[in-house]
């Protein structure tokens, strides 16, 4: 099981979404300019300023070399997950439906906040359990989620709102409190909250492991 | 404008430039002019405190890299070292709030990375106006903040910690001061020597444009006057993206051992880089500023030479390697070009394409560059009006939301929301949850990092004052477990030629000698920001220190907070004579900064000091916190706040309870929570005063609020002035 995070120019924390993959198994960087996984079973799009976050958050990064092979690895149900940059990212690759605004505040805002799972019906979330509250932090300008109020309800039927704030902890202004998405497949994931950031009590939380447990299960159902 | 006249324009002096004349045998043209005003700027050549910065420890202990280095550095054992130092961007901030603060994290982030360590934590120490009262004061306020933000969330350096303190002495001359902690590999330090004849000299990073033209002497050796908007074109314009793959395309050139030299390009860019690189390896440097990648095509050599556009770097390279290190510099999207070499000449000589057009000598321009001497005279009344009474006669109770709700006090839970302080996976205390910054180690150990200077105090006795900044910061850093190792400070005052800032400046800097040497703190560099006046006067003096220490075991870093209750609470303390000089309460009564500070008997706090490092080591206090401002009232409704915890104590044990007592101000104690059976290893030190629990701070006889509106006074404090 080998966990390949993206490396863009502008990537923030691509080394810290590393060595939380590699607490459940391999894990390996991936250049931006190159076309290849490196035979990766699941990929990262990590956080950070991806070129500068200039033109618009996600924009640029979505068309470097290597998120050919992300997208093609995605639409063959291969897991895949956006943190923060790399949810903008996967929204504007088109993997992922809405977009990012930015927060209510227009201030970048670093904070712990409750997360809800609303479904575990997804790669990276398999171990969760349906309402589990993790506690995660956020960090971000641009991370109010936006869609059109009927593709809010159709995401909503069909399972695809994986990550809520918990009640009163919405910190960006996001529609129905939206955290992170999923596609239909549920193997690619996008959410603004930082799990790779929660893995260890020392540093405040060590709930966000769970994403990182449940794709290594995600990838040996895959290879099963 | 002629030649006569040009000199002064620069900044130089009469007699200085006649010594120019002598050191090159000649009148100096346009360009060696240009030269010369910056390095002979009080920016660069320190020449009203050099005499007073030798005064400074700067040997001992687990020191590895001294002052003179681009960053000061420190073991951590283990073959680790942390490299540090804090930098002033006040000027610029002044005139362009957040180009201002984000180029000064982008500085000091360049330092740190220079000497081949990656920046792993920001912290700034940043003083305005009263934004209560002043419209400007929050403006500069929000923009440093968000500029600061800006840069270092960017780059993906966490900021962890600061400071901000309101004083109308601020008003006109904002401080913006920026810290930054890097690691490396102790043997793999990299110096700024240039060496090798015949190496090339090579600059990378962003083009060069007329931004921060200088800025060096004009905006940071003079005071500010009324016209400063017309000297926002001398602000340097910063881009964390450039500079992100900047420092990870410089770590890669040094883990892969290209680069003979390394120096970023800071104040007076091109000019001081090269000239220092020259210098400290005793050789001399050709460049031709025509190779240098351009902005603006059509600059002129004296403009290239000055330039202070950011995000580059200058390194020296041997000839085989140069191909290795363009290709480094491709996979980082970063520009490389070859501008000059190494010589034996010792001198800096400018090309512009074949002609020549300047040739100085390095030593001339590094070391020649004349000392003053200061003329110190002690005031006798206060320098600094009084501030307007915010507050009358009020109960205890009042009087202790009126001092959480104040500018100085309130949370700053505002400002550091807005700065990423996680990204690196290290920070295990974050802010407002202890008195320290602290980040973890490979191999379970962790530093810690705490960043203080009160100008209050300084202003009103600057020995005393200075000394107070070092043990508080020494203070922060023994409250979760941590020995110090290094200091690193910024000497922010007003100009010094006059008689009483000459007088502020030489008490406090023997201020913080006499606390490092008592503490055994040696200095590993730092920043001196002086002229920080303008028309309505000097601002306060404010020595900012920046400590550095480390702690065995990061899980038992201490926190500021009453997390039991039924713990006892207690006063662990040496020497404390708490007085209202000074204090955080005098200025809300409106009494000017002015008398004499508690005296600090140094020795007797350093055991203390490491009195409450052991508890907390040995996890033996549940929760420690340095009495400061606001004083003991203050201190334990910080520790309610961080906690959501009340406490029930009684003072009686620890004298008569008075406003002295309750809010006074001076060092030497601390407030602990713990079993009582732990406060035995403290002996007569420790002072039993109370238990913690309920939902309110309740001193017996004196006061009794509840926790929450202790909390919707201090939380709602600097946001509400704002919005």
């Amino acid at each position: 099981m080998k966990i390949g995070v993206v490396r863009f120019p502008g990537s923030c924390d691509e080394v810290d979404a590393l060595q939380a993959a590699e607490r459940v198994g391999d894990a390996e960087l991936l250049w931006y300019a190159d076309h290849d996984l490196r035979g990766a079973d699941a990929v990262i799009i990590p956080g950070g300023f991806s070129y500068g976050d200039y033109l618009r958050v996600g924009a640029i990064a979505r068309f470097a070399p290597v998120m050919e092979e992300v997208e093609r690895f995605a639409r063959c149900g291969g897991p895949v997950l956006g943190i923060c940059n790399g949810f903008q990212v996967l929204c504007e690759a088109g993997l992922l439906p809405g977009a990012l605004l930015p927060n209510t505040s227009l201030r970048f805002l670093c904070r712990q906040v409750g997360v809800t799972v609303a479904s575990v019906d997804t790669a990276w979330t398999r171990e969760c359990t349906p309402g589990e509250r993790l506690s995660i932090p956020v960090k971000h300008t641009t991370g109010r989620y936006y869609a059109p109020e009927p593709v809010l309800d159709e995401l909503e039927a069909n399972g695809q709102l994986v990550f809520r704030y918990a009640p009163g902890e919405n910190p960006n202004g996001s529609a129905r409190d939206i955290a992170g998405v999923s596609n239909k497949g549920g193997n690619v994931v996008g959410l603004m909250p930082h799990p790779e950031h929660a893995v260890d009590a020392l540093t405040g939380s060590e709930d966000g492991i769970a994403l990182f447990r449940s794709v290594v299960g995600a990838a040996a159902a895959l290879a099963a | 404008m002629t030649v006569l006249t040009r000199h002064r324009e620069l900044g130089l002096t009469d007699d200085e430039y006649e010594l120019i004349i002598e050191h090159m045998e000649r009148e100096p043209n346009e360009v060696e002019l240009a030269v010369f005003s910056l390095m002979w700027s009080e920016h660069c050549a320190y020449k009203h405190s050099k005499r007073l910065l030798r005064s400074l420890p700067v040997e001992g202990g687990k020191l590895l890299l001294g002052p003179g280095e681009n960053a000061g550095a420190v073991s951590l054992g283990g073959g680790l070292a942390c490299a540090f130092k804090v930098e002033s961007h006040n000027h610029p901030s002044a005139v362009e709030p957040f180009q201002g603060a984000a180029t000064g994290v982008g500085g000091i982030l360049r330092d740190v990375f220079a000497v081949g360590a990656r920046p792993i934590a920001i912290l700034d120490s940043l003083r305005f106006g009263e934004v209560e009262r002043s419209a400007r004061s929050r403006y500069l306020l929000e923009q440093a903040v968000a500029g600061i933000g800006h840069y270092g969330n960017s780059i993906g350096v966490a900021t962890v910690g600061g400071e901000i303190y309101f004083e109308d002495a601020y008003e006109q001359n904002c401080l913006v001061n920026a810290m930054c902690l890097g690691l490396i590999d102790e043997n793999r330090l990299m110096r700024a020597a240039a060496a090798g004849v015949g190496n090339v000299v090579l600059l990378f990073g962003a083009r060069t444009g007329r931004d921060g033209i200088g800025g060096a002497s004009v905006l940071a050796s003079a005071e500010l006057g009324e016209l400063d908007a017309a000297k926002r074109p001398t602000v340097q314009i910063g881009d964390p993206f450039e500079e992100k793959k900047l420092l990870e395309c410089s770590l890669e050139l040094l883990d892969r051992d290209l680069l003979v030299a390394l120096q970023d390009l800071g104040a007076a860019g091109l000019t001081s880089s090269s000239a220092e690189m020259a210098s400290k390896g005793e050789v001399g440097i050709d460049l031709d500023v025509r190779r240098v990648p351009l902005r603006e095509a059509d600059m002129e050599a004296f403009e290239i030479m000055i330039s202070e556009s950011q995000e580059r770097m200058l390194c020296v390279v041997e000839p085989a390697r140069v191909d290795e290190v363009v290709a480094v510099c491709e996979k980082w999207l970063v520009n490389a070009t070859a501008i000059g070499e190494v010589t034996a000449t010792r001198r800096l000589r400018v090309f512009d394409g074949d002609a020549l057009v300047g040739d100085m000598p390095v030593t001339a321009l590094v070391d020649e560059c004349p000392v003053y001497e200061l003329d110190p005279v002690a005031p006798s009344v206060s320098m600094y009006p009084a501030p307007p009474a915010a507050i009358g006669a009020l109960d205890p109770g009042d009087t202790l939301l009126a001092l959480l709700r104040s500018a100085n006090l309130a949370s700053r839970r505002w400002a550091f929301e807005q700065y990423d302080c996680l990204v690196g996976s290290r920070t295990v205390r974050r802010p407002e949850s202890a008195d320290a910054a602290v980040l973890a180690l490979p191999g379970g150990g962790a530093i810690a990092v705490s960043i203080d200077g009160n100008g209050r105090r300084v202003a009103c006795d600057p020995y005393r004052g200075a000394v107070e900044a070092v043990l508080e910061c020494s203070a922060n850093l023994a409250c979760v477990g941590a020995e110090p190792l290094g200091l690193t400070n910024c000497l922010n005052f007003g100009n010094p030629e006059k008689p009483h800032i000459a007088w502020q400046l030489i008490r406090a800097v023997a201020g913080l000698a006499d606390a490092c040497r008592a503490l055994s703190i040696p200095v590993v560099g730092g920043n001196v920001s002086l002229y920080n006046e303008a028309g309505a006067g000097p601002i306060f003096p404010t020595p900012v220190v920046g400590l550095v220490g480390e702690l065995p075991r990061a899980e038992r870093s201490g926190r500021l907070g009453f997390v039991q209750e039924g713990d006892v609470v207690a006063i662990i303390s040496a020497g404390w004579a708490p007085a209202a000089t000074g204090s955080e309460l005098a200025k809300l009564r409106g009494e000017a900064p002015f008398g004499d500070l508690p005296q600090a008997d140094l020795g007797e706090l350093r055991t203390l000091h490491a009195a409450v490092r052991q508890g907390v080591r040995a996890g033996a206090l549940r929760s420690v916190h340095d009495v400061a401002e606001g004083g003991l009232a203050v201190a334990l409704a910080e520790c309610c706040l961080a906690g959501g915890l009340g406490a029930r104590v009684d003072v009686g044990p620890l004298g008569p309870s008075g406003e002295a007592l309750l809010f006074g101000e001076g060092p030497g104690a601390f407030v602990v929570s713990c079993d009582a059976g732990s406060l035995r290893a403290f002996g007569g030190a420790a002072v039993q005063i109370g238990t913690v629990g309920g939902d309110a701070l309740a001193i017996d006889g004196v006061l009794s609020v509840p926790v929450s509106e202790l909390s919707a006074a201090h939380a709602g404090g600097l946001a509400s002035l704002l919005d």
